[in-house]
């Protein structure tokens, strides 16, 4: 399945009411073709309206909003600690990213000191995040283009880092684990030897994937040379993550805008040159590992600081232990006080950016000096990346635009918000 | 080539021969974890009394408004909880729950626990409403004392606390 490669630089972002109009006088007569909103291989309510002459792509409109959820209106309406529930819903393969990006901003906004020990177990769970989301992504993106066994040994491995989330939160995946101000609950004492029997298999079996897909001819064939995006072209569009890394840019917020410590932990920033399909899959093999190798160092971090607070102790932010309520009353009133009315932060904004699996995550909240955030914006790296889905698409085949469509990895839920 | 795509068969072969890891549901079912989120149950203290004090907080808490409690006043010769109050009306709503936890967070007598049950599935919306009934656990699984604090029933009002919140 060989396509010609596009000679055209094309950046227009077409409506989908661009292509459905009919064809005018002297035009070619080209067919439509509407991909989605429920398709397998659009992963999620995504809507490609294709426009197709022959099997070859000339333009393709994405149609976004079908999963819209209100979320970042109805964070207005609600206290900084409830609205935290939404924020894994949002990009629901990689909650725990979404919950960091969004405590980090209220932290921010409080100006509050988190423990070391919170420091550490976030970088360690939005590591393995990493790892369990590009792990659907190879899945997906293996069983579109018909590589079933991928998919399952992926979700496999991928059941474990659930398992892991479900032991330290209650949730495999709504886990609103990360509050304002450190975690929900402690690490549970069986939480590093968990986590260590992931680490010591994750390596070979990222092996065994690559033995099934890396030099697979069928594999080549699919996915090199197809759905280029150029570094000027990916830097036009903001296309941010394994998108922009592919195509060269060594651009991840970890190395160039550390947040949580990432500065003091030891990993490479993997990027390759041409851009393609082949090219991002390579990426993201390589970040999976670079993410285990930071998990490992985390972990041992964890094991260096010891037990500790894992939430701050400033009692106007976070709730006091259960224990203490029974017997103080200052402790009972600051409890009630903070989850009938929440805390207030100052009148201000704050805007935090984070590298989630996907890209460039960033949310901005405005504060108006009462219990609920005045506005909550969140950049989400899906919805900014598809628009580059256009571009890539056009003149190659409809089969290698299901190809290229799950290298971008978007999740609809983020898309839409 | 052909020998990148026998390393390929040599993996997906190897798996032939091992152990499945999935597991047959619903004749086998996956433990859950200690800290599993599942249905609410409303507790009881060791002696059989009611944990829940009628307090409302997790419903304050909860950021789908999943929860309704009426309280009323206890019945002092016959108490259903320690303290002043029990909830009398006791509801959830498991379409409207998401099962974050809050309400088991902010309860503070520990009455409201999510425990390990998953399997929640009904024909109609009604039956979606989780009653006190449904959700109070048997008399006998009680556990726990009663803190001291709910133990003095006869205590003058006590001043309004000067906390700067
Ligand atoms: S688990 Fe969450 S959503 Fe469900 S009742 Fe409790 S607070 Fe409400
Ligand atoms: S369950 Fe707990 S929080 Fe809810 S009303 Fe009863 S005592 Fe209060």
């Amino acid at each position: 399945m060989t396509s010609a490669p596009v000679a055209t630089r094309d950046l227009s972002i077409p409506s989908p009411g661009d292509i459905t109009r009919p064809a005018l006088a002297g035009e070619k007569e080209t067919m439509v073709l509407n991909m989605g909103p429920h398709h397998p291989s659009t992963h999620g309510v995504l809507r490609l309206v294709v426009e197709l002459d022959g099997e070859t792509v000339v333009n393709v409109a994405p149609d976004v909003g079908f999963l819209h959820t209100g979320i970042e209106k109805s964070m207005e309406s609600k206290t900084y600690q409830k609205s935290l529930v939404m924020t894994d819903r949002t990009d629901y393969l990689a909650p725990l990213s979404n919950n960091l990006c969004y405590v980090l901003a209220v932290e921010k906004l409080l100006n509050c000191e988190i423990p070391p020990r919170a420091t550490a177990a976030r970088v360690l769970l939005v590591e393995l995040q990493r790892i369990s989301s590009h792990l659907v992504w190879l899945g997906t993106h293996a069983l579109d283009l018909a590589a079933m066994s991928v998919f399952l040994y992926g979700f496999r491995e991928r059941e474990q880092i659930l398992d892991i989330f479900e032991l330290v939160s209650g949730a495999r995946m709504m886990t609103s684990y990360f509050r304002v101000g450190g975690l929900a609950y402690d690490l549970p004492a069986e939480f590093p030897a968990t986590v260590q029997a992931f680490l010591d298999i994750i390596d070979g079996r990222i092996d065994e994937y690559e033995d099934l897909l890396t030099h697979n001819p069928l594999w080549l064939e699919r996915t090199k040379g197809i759905g280029i995006l150029d570094a000027e072209a990916a830097v036009a569009f903001g296309v941010t993550g394994p998108g922009l890394r592919a195509a060269g840019i060594s651009w991840d917020l970890r190395k160039d805008m550390p947040y949580c410590d990432y500065d003091s932990y030891d990993f490479a920033v993997p990027i390759a040159q041409n851009g393609d399909t082949y090219d991002r899959y390579l990426v993201r093999m390589a970040e999976m590992r670079q993410s285990a190798r930071i998990c490992r160092q985390a972990l041992q971090r964890l094991h260096d600081l010891g037990p500790g607070p894992y939430v701050t102790t400033d009692r106007k932010i976070a709730p006091p232990p259960k224990s203490e309520i029974t017997h103080s009353m200052e402790s009972l009133i600051h409890h009630f006080k903070l989850w009938t009315e929440g805390f207030k932060p100052p009148r201000g904004d704050a805007f935090v950016a984070i590298e989630s699996p996907r890209g460039e995550l960033a949310t901005y909240i405005v504060s108006d000096g009462s219990p609920k955030p005045y506005r909550v914006h969140m950049r989400t790296p899906s919805f900014v990346n598809l628009q580059a889905l256009p571009y890539m698409a056009r003149g190659y085949l409809v089969a290698d635009l299901v190809a290229l469509t799950a290298s971008m990895d978007p999740v609809l839920g983020e898309v839409d918000r | 080539m052909l020998g990148e795509i026998f390393k390929g068969l040599r993996t997906t072969l190897r798996y032939l021969f091992r152990q499945p890891v999935t597991v047959e549901y619903p004749e086998i079912k996956r433990p859950v974890r200690e800290r599993f989120r599942g249905r609410h149950e409303l507790k009881r203290f060791g002696n059989g009394m009611e944990r829940c004090i009628g307090c409302s907080l997790c419903a304050a808490a909860c950021p789908s408004d999943a929860i309704l409690v009426v309280p009323a006043e206890n019945n002092l010769q016959q108490p259903n909880s320690p303290g002043e109050r029990y909830a009398a009306r006791y509801e959830i709503n498991m379409l409207r729950c998401i099962f974050c936890g809050y309400c088991e967070d902010a309860c503070p007598t520990n009455a409201i626990v999510l425990e390990h049950q998953y399997e929640l599935a009904f024909y109609d919306r009604k039956s979606s409403i989780y009653t006190k009934e449904m959700l109070l656990v048997p008399a006998e699984q009680g556990h726990g004392d009663i803190p001291p604090v709910l133990q003095q029933l006869d205590r003058r009002p006590s001043p309004p606390a000067q906390i700067d919140l």
